[in-house]
């Protein structure tokens, strides 16, 4: 479907196309035998890093982490259609819009399929989008940044579902078992999206002045955000200062820390750009012979927390957004109830009179 | 005639209007995603979205093939002026609420349901491919809708109220889509194509079926109805509709993406 | 950065009605698998409406695909290491149901 002139189709492009999933999604699938060889307590499953399912005991913050961590997870996806889904009517090419159309749908999937794993420890998605439009509950902060061009549908696919799929790999073992499987299957879609993006920046490098300098303010804008997406430093002197992830990596929720992803994310993304001709906004970005990583320049780190409190460019619109859609159709939904307990009432009368 | 002579001047212009129909309710449709009263609607909404989208793309490359200019999909939506679209205005009128959408989608589907099953036969081959893959699809759509009609119609007091206006306001648009001229004439003639009048009978009594099941009324006869579509003459939407899908590959000539 | 508590301020219930919507959980045999695998749950107000958004987010309208849906209440489980045998109905809850037990091998790429 795209020739295989921009990358050697056997090199992975994201964290999802370098084996991990597949492992992951094969481990799954002994979960359960190897769990009955282990106790039942959750400090045994997760002592011998076995998945702890919807019927076991576990302890309430940890239901409470996941339950937090897996709705601003599908709440991510779902505020994540609009910035992609603003360029639909507008895709230059009717290949384009198919694909975008596409992959924003896969988006919507992904949120539901997050719910319905969030739903397993006892909270209903109806409660979880109350919490939403309420500003009670979070969705990535990337999402409150506004796609200004077409090449910005670009750097979304490449830059932030790669960030995103740099995530979510380890989280397919996450000790959660709904949540690792949902991830699994979520990876794999998102693996496609990222591909699809960087195709989008590959034709737009090959193409006019125009296409090859909207390209380059799409890197411009996007780049920094992307690795803020990791998340704060939590290792070396920040890791002293507290925070969550040392109580996450002991439950098996987080496998890695922020500034792990992140320089993978780093070294992994800085010779794609290379291949795209673009040059990314970072005058400190040296490859570290000894280390052999890519060392970066300092993030700012004032934007981040400013745009995560509220004042990014879309926070407001993106609730506004959400908010309007589920307003406006309270009515079909409330109709959809009525109709059923009109009629399927009705049916379940019958049957239990017979 | 000859074979080619046909096709050039009998079925390209009948795709066009086949092709352009599917276009912009496509369009249209892709403006409810992440704006549909469910998430689960979004999808479902992206993926009729997607379907119409897919016969769009084959009928305009089909066109481009016979109609002598070799014009491809992509500089056939895009570059084409709005009086050479040959849609109906049913489908260039913009997003409104979902009861207006669905009973759209009800006529719309009802009438590609029996356009598509005669067209199985058409003459042209790339027709007949089309119709084959649209029959399965476009059956869905109407299911769809008519699900939707169903629950809103017989739903709450006020879904049944919105679902009535929302057939009223389609109500003007209806005719057009089942009007014969010219192209459609000639291309049924040649076995081509099918005249939309055949198809009154069958879509109208589907739609009559599902809108009394839904407690609803049909709306009367309309005081003014829609018309020109088939020629190129639109109403007020579809100007702004061109402008927003056409202006960025119309920013950058002859560019690839 | 500290966060607040999901439960925390008051938020406006959303009328009972949008809260009433059954579990169901979703089976589906691929067009090449022999038996239903149980790929998720989704709420809807009724069996039709469940196989219908069922059918979109599940096989993506895949064709040659059987779905079969199940309202969760009705389905009585048995596995091994589970301490209460049934769900009571009555919660409205639904607190660990049986849901994504099998990551489903055969369905993915339908």
């Amino acid at each position: 479907m795209y020739g295989n002139d921009f990358v050697d189709p056997d090199q992975p492009l994201n964290a999802a196309e370098t084996g991990d999933v597949e492992a992951a999604a094969a481990d799954a699938a002994t979960a359960r035998a190897r769990r009955e060889q282990v106790g039942s307590s959750f400090d045994e499953l997760i002592a011998a890093d076995q998945r702890i399912e919807p019927r076991d005991d576990m302890p309430e913050g940890y239901r409470k982490t996941l339950i937090r961590q897996i709705a601003q997870h599908a709440h991510s996806e779902i505020i994540g259609m609009q910035p992609e889904g603003n360029w639909i009517s507008r895709a230059p090419s009717l290949r384009r819009k198919a694909i975008l159309m596409a992959k924003v749908q896969d988006e919507a999937g992904h949120g539901l399929y997050l719910y319905s794993a969030a739903e397993t420890l006892g909270v209903d998605r109806a409660e979880l989008l109350d919490l939403l439009h309420a500003g009670k509950q979070r969705y990535s902060s990337i999402f409150n940044y506004p796609t200004l061009t077409w090449a910005d549908c670009g750097a979304i696919g490449w830059l932030v579902d790669g960030a995103a799929i740099m995530n979510q790999v380890p989280l397919c073992r996450c000790s959660y078992g709904p949540y690792a499987r949902a991830m699994i299957r979520v990876c794999k879609e998102e693996s496609f999206h990222q591909r699809q993006g960087f195709e989008i920046l590959w034709e737009l490098s090959k193409g006019t002045d125009a296409q090859r300098a909207m390209a380059q303010d799409a890197a411009n804008r996007w780049w920094w955000p992307a690795l803020m997406m990791f998340g704060p430093p939590d290792t070396g002197e920040a890791a002293a200062k507290g925070g969550h992830t040392e109580q996450s990596m002991a439950w098996g929720i987080k496998r890695f820390s922020n500034d792990d992803l992140r320089q993978k994310f780093v070294d992994m993304m800085v010779p794609q750009a290379q291949r795209l001709g673009l040059t990314l906004p970072d005058p400190d970005l040296r490859f570290d012979e000894e280390s052999g990583h890519w060392a970066f320049g300092p993030i700012d780190w004032d934007e981040f927390w400013r745009v995560l409190r509220g004042d990014g460019a879309c926070n407001a619109e993106r609730i506004e957004h959400r908010v309007a859609a589920h307003e406006e159709g309270a009515w079909v939904r409330e109709a959809a109830t009525a109709y059923a307990d009109k009629h399927d009432g009705a049916r379940r009368r019958q049957e239990s009179a017979a | 005639m000859t074979d080619n002579a046909v096709h050039t001047s009998v079925v390209a212009p009948y795709a066009l209007q086949l092709g352009d129909d599917a276009l912009v309710y496509a369009q249209r449709l892709g403006e409810w995603i992440s704006r549909a009263p469910q998430i689960e609607e979004d999808m479902a909404l992206g993926n009729v979205g997607l379907d119409l989208l897919g016969q769009a793309r084959v009928l305009l490359t089909r066109v481009g093939e016979l109609d002598g200019t070799g014009r491809t999909e992509d500089e056939l939506a895009y570059l084409r002026d709005e009086r050479e679209f040959r849609n109906v205005h049913l489908v260039e009128q913009p997003r409104s609420d979902f009861g207006f959408e669905m009973t759209r989608m009800l006529w719309f589907s009802a009438y590609q349901c029996g356009l598509y099953a005669a067209l199985v036969a058409s003459s042209d081959e790339t027709l007949s491919g089309v119709a084959v893959k649209a029959v399965k699809e476009v059956d869905y759509h109407r299911d769809h809708a008519s699900h939707w009609v169903l629950r809103l119609g017989d739903g709450t007091a006020e879904s049944h109220g919105r679902m009535q206006a929302g057939l009223e306001r389609v109500a003007p648009y209806v005719a057009e889509l089942f009007e014969d001229d010219a192209v459609s004439a000639a291309a049924a003639g040649a076995g081509a194509g099918v005249l939309p009048s055949s198809l009154w009978p069958a879509a109208s009594a589907y739609v009559e079926r599902v809108v009394a099941e839904a407690t609803l009324a049909m709306p009367a006869e309309p005081t003014w109805r829609s018309r020109g579509g088939r020629d190129g003459i639109h109403s007020r939407p579809m100007g702004y509709l061109l402008a927003e899908m056409q202006h960025i590959a119309r920013s950058h000539p002859g560019a690839t993406w | 950065m500290s966060e607040s508590s999901p439960t925390e301020s008051a938020v406006a219930a959303p009328k009972a009605a949008e809260r009433s919507w059954p579990l169901w959980e979703v089976f589906v045999r691929g067009k090449r698998g022999l038996s239903h695998v149980h790929v998720g749950s989704l709420h809807a107000p009724d069996a039709e409406m469940a196989l219908r958004n069922g059918r979109d987010v599940y096989t993506r309208r895949q064709e040659g695909v059987s779905l079969w849906v199940v309202r969760a209440s009705d389905i009585t489980a048995s596995s091994p290491d589970e301490r209460d045998s049934f769900f009571d109905p009555a919660a409205d809850k639904v607190y660990r149901h049986p849901t994504f037990y099998d990551v489903p091998e055969d369905v993915e790429y339908l």
